[in-house]
């Protein structure tokens, strides 16, 4: 009763037919306001970006439409329909489909068991994997998906694993779909592949909603465009009407000056060199092999890769938490393949690790503590028993000065700050050592325009003073702005060291697939 | 082989099969509690309770199965009390599952000195036995149908497809419409019926109950179960070979040269050897042990 519904068409004031409409959404999380009044129409048909800084409130209103979130007031209408807001529902049960930006897939599980799990074609109490199979082949006949049906999630690419969730949207007949920034984990070809899949979709008459923070994605894929800050619709435009520039302010709320500084001078002096570095696990015999990098003194050396391919091992390996089975690290031409992480950190090797909560700081200590973690042993910090609060305190007042973190309260706990500024308290830390050499692994990931921007003007400087950066990165576009010379990292190895002035995109994005040597 | 060996050799398999009927029940048992998502240490104390619930049953009613339907009900019970604490209240699951061990260990001894007259065991009279069907009683049989039954169930119903989901990654099936906390629930009241009927066979193997009489059994077959890799199969397996090293320390009783004591460790022992990880890497359901809730704020990602 309720799909028949969706055909009659509320009429929109120029003539398009609106799919979806979202009145008044307002949700709390605690004293967080994380949607505030939002309005939102989606016309039938057309591909709406979604756009704004992290925690604009962009997944919570798609949560929201989708049914996973109950907003605390509000309506939501699909054609002339109103959903059941307050008393809850499922998107599925509507037409909506949703990919969500952490994939919502059963690892030890086939694709088909993903695809039906669910809304599994039964006979009696058991499955009809047979009829299952059928409908799906025919799905992805339709709409030139191919997937291995038989294959476990686990052993699937981000790629791969995309289009399942894609599938599943599909086999559950949703007309409405919605994408939590389907091409922050792809390579570019995989994006052209997808953004291929989504004008195939269109095509078919489905409507999609894309959530994304990469403006030039807007502009390619995009027909329309909402901006949302801090919980609130800043506008919506006509992808015709708008350019980037615009659409940046209106995400941050004012204007962002060009990030890229002066060119600086290289020297040609090794800084940190690996040198046949293999590593074998347990459960990858070749998770490193056989690595030779050489980071000089004044450059940024990126490394770039699909997530997942060595990276976190070469991090662990290079500040020492992890020992090499074979090969030798060496900094300002000393061995230092046996020194511990502490040691190394002593010698001026500072780092930043990918996963700030697991590695960078520590949920539940203060702000000040966190600052001087790892420099607690440094005399003007601490003496031979107690800490030396006044300098600790000094200090952290002034890093949090220093990088724009609010509220500049160095007593607060940790986790009471944003993502981005723990991420800039990390950094600051780091950089405050006066180490020579920066070992940075995914230091912008999940973090916003501004905090970003810092983090790259903050690492630029470092060299710039003739420091060395590693920087390691699933983000091409940083690699690419930040980097000095690129190597590109696939299944544990190096494939290839470029010089910046030579790599092109596409050429990277194919190195990162494991395509072209 | 001498006659001797031989007859050593039959009655060992014999006793091998009923020591492992308990542990494959409630193996099979933590089996649908685990696969959920929920850590059922509380195995023990359910067999606890349904040794002693079949038992005085059938002591006072003089009917064996109205024993048997009872340990299962009782069973059901106490994993519907599991269940409301690790997934209503979201408490700490090891710790749920500590306190009902800890209950049953209390409850069964209280009861049985208020029901036979301060006595902490008490015996069954034959005729209050369940009969032995061929050699081994019925709920040997039962068990082993119910293993293979658990493994029909997960890898070939609806049932079971959302029973290992929910318990892989509950967000994807909610996102589904996959009722989670739904599932999970049956899925431990299930156990608890399990474990039930694998306590219940203790006092109609033995022909009496006694005071904590499971002995540990429930660990145990937490152990097969983990062994096992989380599938009845293979906790079917890891079952017999824990049910042979009892029934070996039995069978060598009086005739090997050691003490008694010595000999009785060796089940035990067998378990620590396996779980220190002879057979490889087991990896549990991804989602166990955390209770699921479908809003969280984003800043906590």
């Amino acid at each position: 009763m309720v799909l028949e519904n969706i055909g009659q068409r509320q009429q929109h004031s120029d003539g398009r037919s609106v799919a979806i409409r979202m009145e008044g959404i307002t949700k709390r999380f605690g004293s967080l306001v994380a949607n505030h009044d939002i309005d939102l129409s989606v016309y039938q048909g057309e591909v709406h970006a979604l756009v704004g800084e992290n925690g604009a409130g962009k997944t919570t209103l798609m949560n929201i439409l989708y049914g996973m979130v109950r907003p605390d007031s509000g309506h939501i209408f699909v054609g002339t329909t109103e959903l059941p807001v307050h008393r809850g529902f499922l998107g599925p049960d509507y037409g909506i489909g949703m990919i969500h930006q952490h994939f919502m897939l059963v690892r030890p599980f086939s694709v088909l068991e993903n695809i039906i799990l669910g809304t599994e074609p039964r006979r009696g109490i058991f499955l009809d994997l047979v009829s299952a199979r059928r409908k799906v082949v025919d799905l992805m006949g339709r709409y030139g998906i191919e997937i291995d049906l038989d294959r476990r999630v686990e052993d699937l690419s981000v790629g791969e694993e995309q289009r399942v969730e894609i599938l599943k949207v599909l086999y559950r007949n949703a007309r409405i779909i919605i994408m939590d920034e389907p091409t922050a984990v792809l390579t570019p070809q995989e994006i052209d592949r997808l953004f291929e899949t989504v004008r195939m979709l269109v095509a078919a008459g489905h409507t999609l909603i894309f959530i994304t923070h990469k403006l030039e994605e807007v502009m390619e894929i995009a027909d329309r465009v909402t901006v949302l800050r801090q919980g609130r619709v800043v506008g919506t435009r006509s992808i015709q009407e708008v350019d980037p520039e615009e659409l940046a302010i209106m995400m941050v709320g004012r204007k962002i000056e060009a990030t890229r500084p002066v060119r600086r001078t290289r020297s040609a002096t090794s800084l940190f060199r690996l040198e046949n570095i293999c590593l074998r696990t347990p459960r990858n015999l070749d998770a490193l092999s056989s690595i030779s990098l050489d980071v000089r003194q004044g450059e940024i050396l990126g490394i770039c890769g699909v997530e997942g391919n060595g990276q976190d091992e070469l991090f662990e390996v290079a500040i020492g938490i992890r020992k090499p089975s074979s090969g030798k690290i060496f900094f300002q031409d000393e061995e230092i393949t046996g020194l511990s992480a502490a040691r190394r950190l002593r010698l001026g090797i500072g780092h930043i690790p990918p996963d700030r909560i697991r590695m960078g700081i520590v949920p539940g200590m203060t702000v000040k503590e966190n600052i001087i973690l790892g420099r607690h042993v440094e005399p003007e910090l601490a003496g031979s028993f107690f800490l030396k609060d006044r300098a600790i305190r000094n200090l952290a007042v002034k890093l949090l000065h220093d990088y724009g973190i609010v509220p500049p309260a160095p007593e607060a706990d940790i986790t009471t700050f944003s993502g981005g500024n723990q991420q800039k308290i990390v950094v600051a830390r780091e950089l405050s050592r006066k180490a020579r050499l920066l070992i940075a692994s995914q230091p912008t990931r999940g973090l916003d325009i501004m905090a970003t921007k810092l983090i790259h003007d903050s690492l630029l400087e470092h060299a710039e003073n003739g420091g060395g950066v590693l920087l390691i990165s699933a983000d091409l576009a940083e690699i690419m702005d930040l980097s000095d010379r690129i190597a590109v990292m696939y299944r544990g190895r190096i494939l290839r060291v470029l010089e910046r002035e030579h790599a092109s995109e596409e050429q990277l994005g194919l190195l990162m697939a494991g395509v072209a040597g | 082989m001498s006659d001797v060996g031989a007859a050593i050799g039959i009655s060992l398999a014999l006793a091998t099969v009923r020591k492992a009927v308990p542990l494959v029940f409630a193996s099979t048992g933590g089996f649908f509690s685990e696969r959920s998502g929920i850590i059922n240490i509380g195995l023990e104390g359910m067999m606890l309770f349904g040794a002693f619930s079949g038992a005085i049953i059938a002591y006072f009613s003089h009917n064996a199965w109205l024993g048997v339907l009872g340990a299962a009900f009782v069973g059901g019970l106490i994993g519907c009390l599991h269940a409301f604490a690790t997934i209503q209240l979201k408490a700490n699951q090891i710790i749920s599952g500590v306190a009902i061990n800890m209950l049953g260990a209390g409850t069964t001894v209280f009861l049985s000195q208020v029901f036979i007259h301060g006595e902490r065991s008490f015996s069954l009279a034959p005729q209050d036995r369940l009969p032995a069907l061929g050699p081994f009683l019925p709920l040997t049989y039962i068990a082993f149908g119910l293993a293979i039954g658990a493994t029909v169930f997960s890898y070939y119903t609806v049932g079971g497809l959302r029973l290992r989901a929910v318990g892989e990654h509950p967000r994807a099936a909610d996102t589904q419409g996959v009722r989670v906390n739904r599932i999970r629930f049956l899925g431990v009241v299930t156990s608890g019926v399990c474990a039930g009927l694998g306590g219940a066979y203790l006092p109609f193997f033995s022909g009496s109950f006694a005071k904590n009489m499971t002995a540990g059994q429930g660990f145990i077959a937490l152990a097969a179960l983990i062994f096992g890799k989380w599938n009845p199969m293979g906790a079917l397996a890891a079952s017999l070979l824990f049910g042979f090293a009892d029934a070996l320390q039995e069978t060598l009783q009086g005739r090997a040269h050691l003490p008694a004591q010595a000999l009785q460790m060796v089940p035990y022992v067998v378990t620590m050897i396996a779980l220190a990880g002879v057979i490889g890497r087991s990896i549990p359901p991804a989602s166990i042990g955390k209770p699921y809730e479908r809003e969280v704020t984003e800043a906590s990602t």
